[in-house]
């Protein structure tokens, strides 16, 4: 102990630190060290590149690009959206006290436990036009010749909000789950002793406690179907002819045809989407953490 | 069970079934396909009408070119998955410990700065990471993969265990010191015992995160020998022919081991930033 301390006063030349100091400062260098060189620098140089007037014209002249933030709007709002509502929906069934309910929420979680690549192109291959099991079945019970699923865009979209949906939906209905637990179940008696109908129970009891963690987990879903590249890159991997591309694949795209710096245009094209969600977020959440 | 009860919960019983087939109908799809004969992989039959282990027996023997390098990229995938859990630990637990038991100055910046690369889609930093990767000389290695998870890793570690560290009573710490303790000792006898359980959560997720991982790995590893298991599956869609049941079998080889290991630590994987923060 005593070696330690006079190593530890010797150690810094001008100013003598205490030994807490030291540590604190020692400890936290790992994090600013991969902070600096994985964070910071690629950020800066990729934004350096990314900014120049040509870029950007490149981007803006591509007709790609207006396709693909149509793209983007409607499967942000469209994919989020939905799932939360059902989320909010089946968080009501998932909290009843049945055993085979609670049995049932094990297998529900599946989707989000597995990895997404298997369950992704299992899909794909699902919906294969000419041998996948959606079209052959559709064939053989009721003689439809079925739809190109993947080589159309609009249901290429589809496919891909439903696959994303899939994928994140038992997430947000356990999120949700937990906050209709949070609620006094009191509340929930006095209001039948009123006589208060569902709706009524819905309205003036679980809406008003769900409020504030419904939108916040509409914001930080809206921020990660933004990212969310699995399901549209391994479904139609942007297709047919780039016309299912979304901001979260583009610069992919482009990286790809070489084009290093129209891809961060691309990438800083998302941010006046994602910098405010993230910044209203962190209030948030940082409120959250100081209660 | 009477009729009338029976009627009464029907609904519930039809939402339980819509949600079961909802899940399930991916998953069962992948696993009859992947228990196809491998010529027989078109999909026309809900219960297929032949089963064979005869994909799996291919890819655990290396016998098809699309899967000769399986153990390896299972190698590989094991390899980036652990040291991502084990360096991401580390570099929270210096990190949290520095912040908020040692009260570093300016702390809180950290903290704040460290939730912000949270939330901001991974997707997007893909391109800046890649081309740094290239400038350091990591591309094509495991490194890059390590270093990159751990970068998306840590973040998230240190939010969550500045939540769970709050909840420690300080005076402990101060306890310690009037006994004598260094910050070390206070780590090792204090923090740690006290944290465990938020470490296997941090260990988990980040191991999970780094297997998983599809983007990064299939920007940063090429040649098929350096590649994940993530990235070697997504190989398989270049080819026209695709050997869809070999990919499927190949897939769920995959799927089993992250899959376990999350049901296995469920009980410490829910909570973290989002139930905590949405909860409030």
């Amino acid at each position: 102990m005593t070696a330690v301390t006079m190593d530890m006063a010797a150690a810094p030349p001008r100013k003598r630190m205490s030994e807490e100091m030291f540590w604190a400062i020692a400890l936290i260098v790992p994090y600013v060290v991969v902070f600096a060189f994985f964070v910071v620098y690629p950020v800066g140089y990729g934004f350096w590149l990314g900014s120049g007037a040509a870029s950007f014209k490149k981007l803006f002249q591509d007709p790609i690009f207006v396709t693909t933030l149509w793209n983007t709007a409607i499967f942000v709002l469209v994919a989020v959206n939905l799932k939360m509502v059902v989320a909010l929906g089946l968080s009501a069934f998932f909290i009843l006290e049945f055993r085979w309910i609670r049995w049932l929420s094990v297998v529900f979680i599946l989707a989000w436990a597995m990895p997404s690549i298997p369950s992704i192109l299992s899909i794909r291959w699902m919906f294969n036009p000419e041998w996948g099991m959606v079209n052959n079945l559709l064939f053989k019970w009721f003689q439809i010749e079925g739809p190109g699923w993947l080589t159309e865009r609009h249901y290429g979209l589809m496919l891909a909000i439903l696959v994303h949906i899939w994928k994140s939906l038992p997430f947000w209905t356990l999120i949700l789950v937990a906050a209709r637990l949070a609620i006094p179940r009191d509340l929930y008696e006095s209001a039948d002793v009123d006589g208060a109908t569902r709706w009524q129970r819905f309205r003036f009891i679980t809406w008003p406690a769900m409020r504030a963690p419904y939108l916040t987990s509409v914001l930080l879903s809206s921020i990660w179907t933004l990212g969310d590249f699995n399901s549209i890159y391994l479904l139609t991997g942007g297709g047919p002819n780039d016309s299912t591309q979304v901001l979260a694949t583009l610069g992919v795209r482009y990286l790809r045809i070489d084009q290093f710096d129209v891809g961060m245009a691309a990438v800083i094209c998302a941010m006046p989407a994602i910098l405010p969600m993230v910044f209203f977020l962190m209030k948030r959440l940082s409120k959250v953490d100081e209660a | 069970m009477t009729v009338t009860r029976f009627l009464e919960r029907l609904p519930l019983y039809l939402v339980g079934l819509a949600v079961a087939l909802w899940t399930l109908l991916p998953i069962y799809h992948l696993l009859i396909i992947a228990l196809s004969p491998p010529d027989k992989a078109v999909a026309g039959d809900i219960i297929p009408q032949a089963v064979t282990l005869q994909n799996f027996v291919t890819i655990l023997g290396s016998r098809h070119n699309l899967v000769q390098n399986f153990w390896t990229q299972l190698w590989n995938s094991t390899l980036i998955a652990v040291v991502t859990a084990v360096l991401t630990l580390v570099v929270g637990i210096g990190a949290n410990f520095s912040i908020s038991r040692l009260r570093l100055p300016g702390g809180r910046i950290v903290t704040n700065i460290a939730l912000l690369t949270y939330l901001i889609p991974a997707a997007f930093l893909a391109l800046p990471m890649y081309r740094t990767m290239g400038q350091y000389g990591f591309l094509d290695k495991p490194w890059s993969m390590i270093f990159a998870m751990v970068t998306l890793a840590a973040p998230y570690a240190i939010w969550v265990m500045n939540q769970a560290s709050a909840k420690l009573p300080y005076e402990l710490d101060e306890a310690a010191r009037i006994d004598g303790a260094t910050p070390l000792q206070i780590l090792r006898f204090v923090y740690l015992p006290l944290m465990a359980p938020t470490m296997v959560a941090i260990g988990i997720y980040a191991l999970l995160l780094a297997w998983n991982e599809y983007l990064y790995a299939f920007l940063m590893l090429s040649t098929e020998r350096q590649l994940t298991l993530a990235p070697a599956l997504g190989i398989f869609l270049a080819f026209d022919d695709a050997p869809w049941a070999l990919m499927m079998a190949a897939g769920a080889l995959y799927a089993l081991p992250p899959t376990l290991v999350y049901y296995l630590f469920r009980r410490y994987m829910v909570g973290g930033l989002t139930a905590g923060a949405v909860k409030g």
